[in-house]
């Protein structure tokens, strides 16, 4: 292995310095959630708790987050149990439009979010449908559904056919092997799409914007503030939101880790 | 493919034995698919009605009727040509940059770091970080870390690079930028998916048959990671090219950096003008459907999820 001699020094900075790179405005959003700022949050002002222990002293912040956690909970529980579905039929059954089905999965991820944004306010305009809440949570299930399925199907390509054959066997019906055998299985592949799919309809803004009519998420608040400046408690949700996230993220790779390593090591 | 890795498995070849279920796979498949027909497919089509529409003769605003008119897609070419052109511009750009940038740090972490999975699951984590801070102030973030009076800026006016009266923020290279640097992760992911699986047999053993590290790479790691690279490139190029968020003169943009997506959110929302905003939006869906067709062609359907 002499003769990848780059990978030993330059691949590693290289890699680090990326890295780096990419926490650099996480770290500057965490920073400026502690600064005593009191209108725009732009300049540093000095160190204080103040926005933390009162995040709710700017009540349009928080109704801004709480309809975002409310559009985001029931997103997800739809788009969790429709693509779970889609994924355990995409690998464990053979049918014939199975292309097709793929490719219409695919195309939600492929379409750029203001096309799927200005597609459904024009449908739901010409239904009558006035934008609001239900209008955003439809949205969010649509493009949250492709996401589940990719996620879920990675899950169920590992799973060992045959334990469900056993149980099976073992005289358990249908309705049984499903909620015993293969529902536990999964449940790991599916708490990460949930995980992913809460992420995604909690940080959209585009489609959201299309299709909020008067009312305001997370994103679309710091969209409009952002003209005149975002205050403090933005960056405390959103600092708030991150170490939660990277707090259950880690836990599970690290523990996915060490998992394997036990395997590797027999 | 690009969000396995979410899931912290490494997922193995499809186990052939595939059931054959008449009901029970209509029950799983039917509820997403007429969703998915119902707010994917009703809305694209909608999207096409509406751009053939001309304005009612009653003057109203707002107000369409359907005539055929197809001479909206010639009005809007010619009147949003720059917007276009930037759009597949910036997202070119954007792409090269991302890709230049996450294949050496996805071949690190998926090669180079398999025999030490904490540190791998650790760096991997760093990747996907940013998405589970918002994307928004992400990019505030950096336009306040990049502004006029910021020591970057003034790096720029004391090397040089940029003359006195000029600025960073509103320029093409730093909505470039802030797009590169939003999309990094979405490049990363399927390059990393890709590469874990990467057989270094193979590699050694073109290293054995005397072939230069330079010529492993781009006989060998190259082409085997090119499914990779594809995949990454589409899910990068196409929402970059719908993006307006970065361009948005409020973000890192100006009224000269304008996109596609800027002028269809001000069609829409703002001048009622839906006929010209459907037309963009169409415009825009077609040239992605040839990218996903050509890339189809090439790998078929089974590696899109």
């Amino acid at each position: 292995m002499k003769k990848f001699a780059i990978g030993r020094f330059v691949l590693p900075a290289y890699s680090a310095i990326a890295l780096v790179f990419l926490l650099i405005p996480i770290v500057y959003t965490i920073v400026f959630s502690f600064n005593d700022s009191t209108r725009s949050n732009t300049v540093w002002e000095g160190f204080t708790f103040r926005h933390w222990l009162n995040v709710c002293s700017r009540q349009d912040v928080c109704d801004a987050v709480s309809n975002s956690i409310l559009i985001g909970v029931i997103s997800t529980i739809f788009a969790t149990i429709l693509g779970t579905a889609l994924a355990i039929a995409l690998v464990r059954y053979s049918f014939k439009a199975r292309s097709l089905v793929s490719l219409s999965l695919f195309l939600p991820m492929a379409t750029p979010e203001v096309v799927l944004g200005a597609g459904l306010a024009g449908l739901f305009f010409n239904a009558g449908v006035g934008a609001g809440l239900v209008t955003i949570i439809i949205a969010h299930v649509m493009f949250c559904l492709s996401f589940v399925v990719v996620t879920v199907k990675a899950r169920v390509q590992t799973l060992d056919p045959t334990l469900e054959e056993a149980g099976a066997d073992l005289y358990a019906n249908p309705t049984h092997v499903f909620t015993k055998i293969t529902l536990p299985l999964l449940m790991p592949g599916i708490i990460s799409a949930a995980l992913l799919s809460f992420a995604l309809s909690f940080d959209d803004f585009i489609i959201t914007y299309f299709n909020s009519g008067s009312v305001t998420t997370f994103p679309k608040y710091i969209y409009v503030a952002a003209s005149r400046g975002v205050p403090a408690e933005a960056n405390v949700i959103a600092s708030a939101v991150f170490l939660l996230a990277i707090v259950i993220v880690l836990a599970t790779q690290i523990r996915g880790a060490l998992k394997r390593a036990k395997l590797a090591k027999g | 493919m690009a969000f396995a890795a979410f899931g912290g498995a490494n997922p193995a070849k499809d186990s052939g034995n595939k059931r054959k279920g008449g009901p029970i796979v209509l029950a799983l498949l039917l509820p997403g698919l007429i969703y998915l027909a119902l707010f994917f497919m009703t809305p694209l089509v909608n999207l096409v009605v509406t751009s053939l529409e001309s304005p009612d003769p009653t003057g109203a605003i707002g107000a369409y009727f359907y005539d055929f008119n197809i001479g909206n897609y010639a009005t809007v070419v010619t009147s949003y040509m720059p917007q276009i052109l930037r759009s597949f511009g910036y997202a070119f750009a954007a792409t090269l940059f991302a890709l230049a940038i996450s294949y050496p740090v996805a071949y690190y972490i998926g090669v180079k770091l398999r025999s030490r999975p904490l540190l791998q699951r650790l760096m991997l984590t760093l990747v996907i970080a940013p998405f589970f801070i918002s994307f928004l102030l992400r990019t505030i973030a950096w336009k306040q870390l990049l502004s006029d009076n910021s020591g970057f800026v003034s790096l720029l006016h004391s090397t040089g690079i940029l003359g006195q009266t000029q600025f960073f923020i509103g320029s093409d290279a730093a909505v470039i930028f802030g797009l590169t640097y939003n999309f990094i992760p979405f490049m990363t992911l399927p390059l990393f998916t890709n590469l874990e699986r990467l057989d270094v047999r193979l590699l050694e053993a073109a290293s054995d048959l005397y072939a230069s590290p330079r010529k492993v790479f781009s006989k060998v790691t190259l082409p085997l990671s090119m499914p990779g690279i594809i995949s990454g490139t589409l899910l990068t190029f196409i929402p970059i090219a719908g993006d307006y968020v970065n361009a948005s003169r409020d973000f890192l943009g100006s009224s000269k950096t304008s996109m596609i997506g800027t002028m269809v959110e001000a069609d829409y929302l703002q001048n009622w003008n839906y006929p010209s905003a459907s037309a963009m939006s169409v415009l825009l869906m077609a040239v992605i459907l040839v990218l996903v067709t050509a890339y189809v062609r090439r790998s078929g359907t089974e590696d899109l999820l």
